[in-house]
């Protein structure tokens, strides 16, 4: 049983959108410099909500944030029912069991096969399965990201593209109910952008997660997003739906979707 | 007006009295700006040994990855380490016997050779290689997990990296380091009797009780429990160079340097003072 069937997700039933993460003023500075400004934003179950931005102006902080990898300055993070600046370890341990992240690199442990990379966070979160059941369940996320013979090679061995898909892999293979994607096509050519795009969407569609993807593609933005925000020097700009976006007349929203 | 000013002794003097006080202000600022930055580092290291202190004594120990450590730290390290003390027994007994002979006391050499290479040459050598060696992959391999993300990727997989990174690394370091002494010792006495056997003709029995005859328990003790403390204070400082290294990968580089040199430095300061109690105990 995955952790969304335990919450009772199931959103083709939900008429009304349930928010799963909700942030209040968020404040975060490094320093003197002011990076997240009273930031407000509410993620529904079952979205993919894109934040857009230029670099800089505050997307990888915001979702470091909602996992405490950074402590904030103000505001709050709910994030499934709990105060995540209120919570201890051992509470940490447990929300974020529920939270995966694909980082921008990728993150896969250098000195760990693609298996043993897969194993990790299912030997520490999913405590319950036998080895058996663990070696089909890697099986079958490596599978879904389409790279089951990957199984014995080193990070060392895989293309970026690959990378990427191994470590969405390991943060599915959990099965997180949110998924926080920073910039999951950065630095990759645009026919396996639209690969990681499309595995970004059957994600959401196979393990009913709710997610948060931080980019500055467009493309990729246009082919995962139910709902765009877009920041501009650490505040909420503007808020909507790609329609919205490619429509308007906002200078700034025209540079990014020329 | 202007040239007054100029030659007014007054303010002549009270001019160069600011330009002095600004001086001074700048100099007492950055002294106490390093002065600061010295005990932030010793408190981030305190703070830091705490958190190792708990992560080692708190549940689900990470025993394969401690196991996998104290083979790359002990296996991989055997190597040098046996080279390095089979040529310190030799060249210490080569330079020692004309000295030695002066006196008419070559018969001394093997336990001479003994005494410093078990109470001395063999844990320093030995634990300064391995600060070397061991020491700056930690910083250099803790240093570019951070700076790849994969500490952050662990932690919010649920996984204390202090607990699976450093606890396993520290304590693999701390007890494979007298396991490496002792074959330090072991290879550099028969570095000793090849070098004996240079200019002479003494056999490998004959040697090594002569060589015995002069060191007992309370040599070696010592030598252990300080070799002990050399293994903690490389893996220590390795891991927390490694892992508070800076984003960049610069900051790789950095971590490795300062860990090879703050823990050679501290292993001498270790050895001093173990040095000074082992003297006031026996």
């Amino acid at each position: 049983m995955t952790n969304a069937d335990t919450a009772g997700i199931d959103n083709k039933s939900a008429t009304t959108p349930e928010s799963v993460i909700n942030i209040t003023d968020l404040k975060k500075s490094f320093g003197s410099q002011e990076v997240l400004k009273n930031i407000s934003l509410r993620l529904f179950t079952n979205e993919n909500l894109v934040v857009l931005g230029k670099s800089g102006s505050g997307k990888s902080v915001l979702i470091k944030c909602i996992v405490r990898l950074l402590s904030t300055d103000g505001g709050s993070i709910d994030v499934l029912g709990s105060d995540v600046g209120s919570l201890n370890e051992k509470e940490l341990a447990e929300m974020r069991k529920k939270i995966g992240f694909l980082f921008q690199s990728g993150a896969l442990y250098d000195s760990m096969t693609v298996k043993q990379n897969l194993e990790f966070p299912l030997r520490r979160i999913r405590k319950d399965l036998t080895e058996k059941e663990m070696d089909e369940k890697v099986k079958e996320v490596l599978e879904n990201v389409g790279l089951a013979d990957a199984l014995n090679k080193m990070p060392s061995q895989l293309s970026g593209g690959m990378r990427k898909r191994i470590s969405l892999a390991r943060t599915i293979v959990v099965d997180p109910l949110i998924m926080l994607y920073d910039e999951p096509t950065t630095g990759l050519d645009p026919v396996t952008s639209d690969e990681i795009s499309l595995l970004i969407n059957d994600v959401k569609k196979k393990y009913k997660t709710s997610s948060i993807i931080i980019t500055h593609d467009i493309e990729c933005a246009r082919m995962t997003a139910d709902r765009l925000i877009m920041l501009k020097d650490g505040e909420v700009y503007t808020e909507g739906t790609i329609n919205e976006f490619d429509n308007s007349t906002d200078p700034l929203l025209k540079s990014f979707f020329k | 007006m202007e040239n007054i000013k100029k030659r007014n002794p007054v303010l002549k003097v009270k001019s160069f009295a600011t330009v002095q006080s600004i001086k001074l202000s700048e100099k007492t600022i950055a002294r106490t700006e390093k002065a600061n930055g010295f005990l932030t580092e010793v408190g981030n290291i305190s703070l830091f040994v705490k958190q190792l202190i708990k992560g080692t004594f708190s549940r689900n120990f990470e025993f394969n990855e401690f196991l996998r450590q104290c083979f790359e730290i002990g296996n991989k390290s055997l190597p040098l380490i046996a080279i390095t003390g089979a040529i310190m027994g030799l060249v210490l007994t080569i330079q020692t016997r004309p000295t030695l002979a002066e006196f008419g006391a070559v018969t001394m050499l093997p336990g001479m050779v003994a005494v410093s290479i078990v109470r001395e040459i063999g844990p320093v050598i030995t634990a300064l290689i391995c600060a070397g060696k061991i020491g700056s992959g930690m910083g250099a391999e803790l240093g570019s997990m951070k700076v790849t993300e994969q500490i952050d990727a662990m932690e919010v997989s649920a996984t204390d990296p202090i607990k699976f990174l450093v606890v396993t690394r520290v304590l693999a370091s701390t007890l494979m380091l007298p396991i490496l002494v002792l074959f330090a010792i072991g290879l550099g006495m028969l570095g000793s009797w090849i070098g004996v056997n240079i200019k002479g003709d003494v056999n490998f029995v004959l040697f090594f009780s002569q060589a015995f005859g002069h060191i007992d328990f309370m040599d070696f003790f010592p030598a252990l429990i300080k070799s002990f403390f050399f293994g903690a204070v490389i893996g220590i400082v390795g891991c927390y160079k490694g892992y508070t290294a800076g984003r960049g990968t610069e900051s790789v580089g950095v971590a490795a340097n300062s860990a090879v040199v703050l823990s050679s430095l501290l292993v001498i300061i270790v050895d001093m003072i173990a040095v000074q109690i082992t003297d006031i105990l026996l």
